[in-house]
């Protein structure tokens, strides 16, 4: 035992000083479920994450809308397989990912537990979600686990366009009639909050687990904070109104904003927003239909 | 059951192949339709290769057991020596303008 606290604490010395651990190497029980678990959830998320959009392929406004909607939703997608196969060298099946997210025993991010109600939603979804997201997914270039890392290189490459075509939709819409003006702005009332819970609490960075291992390089607050100094003043220039009477910038340059309800948040993640069961019945619907192909696949390969 | 197959890709013509990453496939057949989709669709490489995993003999161990650092730039401290050799140069210098002071042009 002794010897291997002594080696874990090795480990624990070579990550937090910058080192990197490929697949093969040797790493504490408590190391690789924390990144599964991690990295598990950020591919649930991605998969999960095209339902909301896959409603509006067919309701995109106009043809090239649809073809990047689609060209998004198809990259999105591949950063599911390129994650799950990640998880799969950590040890854990896809099936058994796939099995765990649809009987509710994984968790992916709370944005894909909304529903959508408009093309507003679509805009405000691909240029803030997105936005947010890839504060996340950058730090994670910094990633201990280096496949994770250089997995994550090219997902934020195939992200850059994301936010584009989302501030793209959101500027038409802005320029257009009152009615679409509307759209907008009752779609970032709705996305308000849950962009808010995106990053998660304030856990300090001392205090969280996931920084400790050096999993993650930084601070849920960081990175809304980085958030909020980057999109805040985008959003605000467009004329549309953010609903925080609380958010303000102080002079320090911290970004004061109404604290959002942790728990509501938590049970969210849990199975328990809006569109939760209705998103996780159409995966298990899917996964069922589509059963058939991995078997003849299989079967006929062997 | 599925096998891994380790992708490489070239990004543009005269470029070395590099590690991509990996897909899991039933046979190379599939392994290639995955590879094609994940590492190619945008153009961002000109080709690929798709290696079993298991046929990849892995070298990590290296020791430098007879210290052959003189072979490597960072072998080489010369620092301290080329202060000391700009410090003697300039003394001499000095001791030659003394011997032989401004004008004459003998040295």
């Amino acid at each position: 035992m002794e010897h291997a606290d002594a080696r874990t604490a090795d480990f624990l010395a070579h990550v937090q000083s910058g080192g990197l651990v490929e697949t093969g190497d040797w790493m504490p029980d408590e190391y690789r479920r924390r990144l599964t678990k991690f990295v598990e959830m950020h591919a649930n998320s991605e998969l999960m994450g095209v339902l909301p959009e896959r409603d509006w392929i067919l309701r995109a406004p106009t043809l090239q809308r649809k073809l990047a909607l689609t060209a998004k939703i198809q990259d999105e997608v591949g950063h599911a397989q390129l994650l799950y196969r990640v998880v799969e060298d950590l040890g854990k099946p896809r099936d058994a990912c796939l099995d765990d997210l649809i009987e509710g025993r994984s968790k992916f991010h709370n944005v894909f537990h909304y529903p959508t109600q408009s093309w507003g939603d679509v805009g405000v979804i691909a240029w803030l979600v997105d936005a947010a997201a890839i504060i996340s997914q950058k730090a994670l270039l910094k990633c201990s686990y280096a496949p994770y890392a250089r997995i994550m290189r090219k997902i934020c490459w195939e992200e850059s366009f994301h936010i584009l075509h989302g501030r793209d939709v959101v500027l038409t819409l802005v320029t257009g009639t009152q009615e679409q003006r509307e759209l907008v702005q009752e779609a970032l009332d709705r996305w308000w909050e849950p962009l808010m819970m995106f990053h998660g609490n304030p856990i300090p960075a001392e205090e969280d687990p996931m920084v400790h291992w050096r999993i993650k390089s930084q601070a849920n607050e960081e990175a809304r904070q980085q958030f909020l100094e980057g999109y805040v003043p985008q959003v605000l220039e467009l004329g549309l109104a953010l609903p925080d009477p609380r958010l303000r910038r102080r002079d320090d340059g911290v970004w004061a904003y109404t604290e959002p309800d942790w728990e509501r948040l938590l049970a969210v993640v849990s199975g328990h927003g809006p569109a939760s069961a209705e998103r996780l019945a159409f995966r298990r619907l899917s996964r069922a239909e589509v059963e058939w192909v991995a078997r003849t696949v299989l079967a006929e390969a062997a | 059951m599925t096998v891994v197959y380790e992708v490489f890709r070239r990004e543009r013509a005269g470029a070395a192949m590099q590690h991509a990453g990996s897909v899991a496939a039933p046979d190379a057949r599939f392994a290639e339709i995955y590879a094609r989709e994940q590492y190619g669709r945008r153009g961002e490489s000109e080709a690929l290769w798709l290696v079993p995993r298991d046929a990849v003999h892995q070298v990590a161990e290296f020791v430098d057991e007879f210290d052959l650092k003189y072979r490597r730039v960072d072998g080489y401290s010369i620092k301290e020596r080329l202060k000391e050799a700009r410090e003697l140069a300039a003394k001499k210098a000095a001791r030659s303008r003394d011997a032989f002071p401004a004008g004459d042009h003998r040295r």
